[in-house]
């Protein structure tokens, strides 16, 4: 019964943030003081070579449907939640020309999730691991080091680490690719595919990971150093409850709650780090997806890419927050 | 000298020179440097041009300063704007209680999970870089003001049963003079620390935007000059100048704000007695 008004009152949470987020992408267009079909128009006709007048009229046809200009406004509204939510349908792409949006997205999407995931996954456990270690050995030399060196690097944005690892392992040192290139030649899933693929996301991989880790490592050193002096604590040493025992089964299990209800609030801000990255290196994801939309007014393509980032962070954001009293006893279904 | 003030004072001080580049600086430019063509290009530093010129012909030195004052002013509008919705946001949320409290709680936590800058991205890419740096601030502050209003919503609520409280209450005090007498010195030195974490989030939000050109393309803050500088080609051209001085001053400043509102919030902890 608790479970079920828990579940309850996350999902009414969950719906309402995705209904607000759509209907701000779904508003924004609306709201601007100019015509958006003809003004993107216009800026397709610049670009592209000589089109039919149909051509013309069908490009228009579809502009209209994307941004959800026929008919009434309520019934614009309700087509866009179904384009959204049922049929995930956003038109063919206008740059790429009859590629669908659907698509295009993805061919982009497994990138992104697997730069994202692997990244916030390696800083989540090695700023926890050492975090833990550090936070234990909190009067030892490399702790303080350490917590140093998180200070120094955690503030910077992600793209500025990225930037900056840009112009040392690119440039200075010329050591590692700055832009991401792989031969359509190679198959997918053999060794060389996999190693090119792996190659070339070290470095978006990397500066994403510093970052985080930066943050996780300060949170967990603060949680494990207050409760290191637990008398609790105290009491296993005196009994005689070896080092690694008493870190992993007394103070990691205590400290690792916050951290993951932490996992699930700044989600929405590394996705936001991880869109500028991609699009810093080319790394073929979402962000890219995202940049090459604004830069040739692909507009069907924008709106396909934007609504399924909101989508996407949501639904991770709600996932993770449905995990957490498995773990936690104290708080389940509360 | 205590950890946390040696962290107060080495940001305080990383920010004092911050300030100075950003907002006395400015007042002593020869000439607009937003405009092109007024200095030869591509000097290296000397001392008529402190940090070069860049390949569009301007001071590097006085660019630089010009950004970071921009970017200094979307920092801290946002801030001071979102720090005081959220802190009346949360402090009416925590006290009023019932239907007005959940239906804020609901809608702090929806503001904090929607990911603000596909929305953003969206916004300046239907204004194609005609958003003033106000505009721009004015949409931060829509995404920025449910922390602070979560943090003082549950700081009300501890506080709402403090022994003091209930003094004042039954000794007759008005309610909103609790409030301000009682309970706002408490959330000050918070929010203090706060607002400076909220200058640090809302000038990335901004640079993130103009490092890929959808901020205000006529202004110039700290994040269009790199997108500047990535336009034309500074990195295969090897400028460390023009690309280098943007991006050594967004870390720079980052880590003084840092330093400065962690030290801060350590502090008011300290005084508070844990």
């Amino acid at each position: 019964m608790r479970f079920a008004v828990f579940l309850l009152s996350r999902l009414l949470t969950y719906v309402i943030v995705v209904w607000i987020g759509m209907t701000a992408v779904f508003l924004v267009p609306r709201l601007m003081p100019t015509d958006p079909v003809s003004a993107m128009l216009g800026r397709v006709m610049s670009q592209g070579a000589f089109m039919e007048p149909a051509q013309v009229e069908a490009i228009r046809a579809s502009l209209t449907a994307s941004f959800g200009l026929e008919g009434t406004l309520w019934e614009q509204y309700l087509g866009f939640m179904r384009r959204v939510f049922i049929t995930f349908d956003f038109g063919p792409s206008l740059a790429m020309f009859p590629t669908p949006v659907s698509q295009l997205i993805g061919r982009a999407l497994p990138w992104s999730l697997g730069l994202l995931l692997a990244s916030t996954l390696i800083a989540w456990v090695l700023g926890n691991t050492i975090g833990l270690l550090a936070g234990y050995h909190r009067l030892r030399a490399y702790s303080k080091f350490l917590e140093g060196f998180a200070v120094l690097v955690y503030p910077i944005p992600y793209y500025i680490l990225a930037l900056i690892m840009i112009i040392l392992f690119g440039y200075v040192w010329g050591i590692l690719p700055t832009n991401f290139s792989m031969s359509p030649m190679l198959k997918p899933w053999t060794l060389d595919y996999v190693w090119a693929a792996i190659y070339n996301s070290i470095l978006p991989a990397l500066s994403i990971v510093i970052v985080n880790f930066g943050w996780w490592f300060l949170s967990m050193k603060a949680l494990s150093s207050t409760l290191a002096e637990e008398e609790y604590v105290d009491f296993a040493k005196l009994k005689g409850v070896g080092e690694g025992r008493i870190m992993s089964r007394y103070v990691a299990q205590n400290a690792i709650l916050p951290q993951i209800t932490m996992l699930a609030l700044v989600l929405g801000g590394v996705f936001n780090g991880a869109l500028i990255t991609e699009i810093l290196f080319s790394y073929p994801g979402v962000g890219s997806l995202i940049y090459s939309a604004v830069l040739q007014a692909d507009y069907n393509l924008l709106m396909g890419t934007i609504s399924l980032s909101i989508l996407a962070v949501s639904t991770a954001t709600f996932v993770v927050d449905l995990i957490y009293p498995f773990i936690d006893p104290r708080i389940r279904y509360r | 000298m205590s950890k946390t003030n040696t962290r107060l004072l080495l940001g305080a001080a990383i920010l004092a020179v911050i300030f100075v580049l950003g907002v006395v600086m400015p007042l002593f430019a020869p000439e607009d440097p937003r405009i092109w063509n007024t200095q030869p290009r591509n000097l290296k530093p000397s001392v008529d041009h402190l940090l070069g010129t860049t390949n569009l012909g301007q001071d590097t030195f006085w660019l630089l300063a010009w950004s970071t004052r921009n970017s200094l002013i979307i920092g801290f509008l946002v801030a001071i704007a979102a720090t005081v919705i959220g802190v009346l946001a949360g402090m009416t949320a925590g006290f009023v209680g019932g239907v007005v409290d959940r239906v804020l709680t609901l809608l702090m936590d929806v503001f904090i999970v929607v990911p603000s800058l596909p929305i953003l991205i969206l916004l300046a890419s239907m204004l194609q870089g005609k958003a003033s740096i106000y505009l721009i601030s004015g949409i931060l502050i829509i995404f920025n003001w449910p922390w602070p209003a979560r943090q003082s919503r549950s700081m009300a609520l501890s506080m709402r049963e403090r022994e003091f409280v209930n003094t004042a209450w039954f000794s007759g005090e008005q309610g909103w003079k609790i409030i301000i007498r009682e309970i706002f010195p408490f959330i000050t030195a918070w929010a203090f620390a706060n607002l400076i974490n909220t200058v640090l989030v809302a000038i990335g939000a901004e640079s993130s935007l103009a490092v890929i050109g959808l901020s205000s393309l006529q202004e110039s803050t700290l994040g269009t000059m790199i997108y500047w500088a990535l336009q034309h080609q500074a990195l295969l051209g090897r400028r460390w100048w023009w690309i280098g001085a943007p991006v050594v001053t967004i870390v720079v400043m980052f880590i003084g704000l840092f330093l400065f509102s962690t030290g801060l919030s350590e502090r008011s902890a300290e005084r508070r007695g844990r």
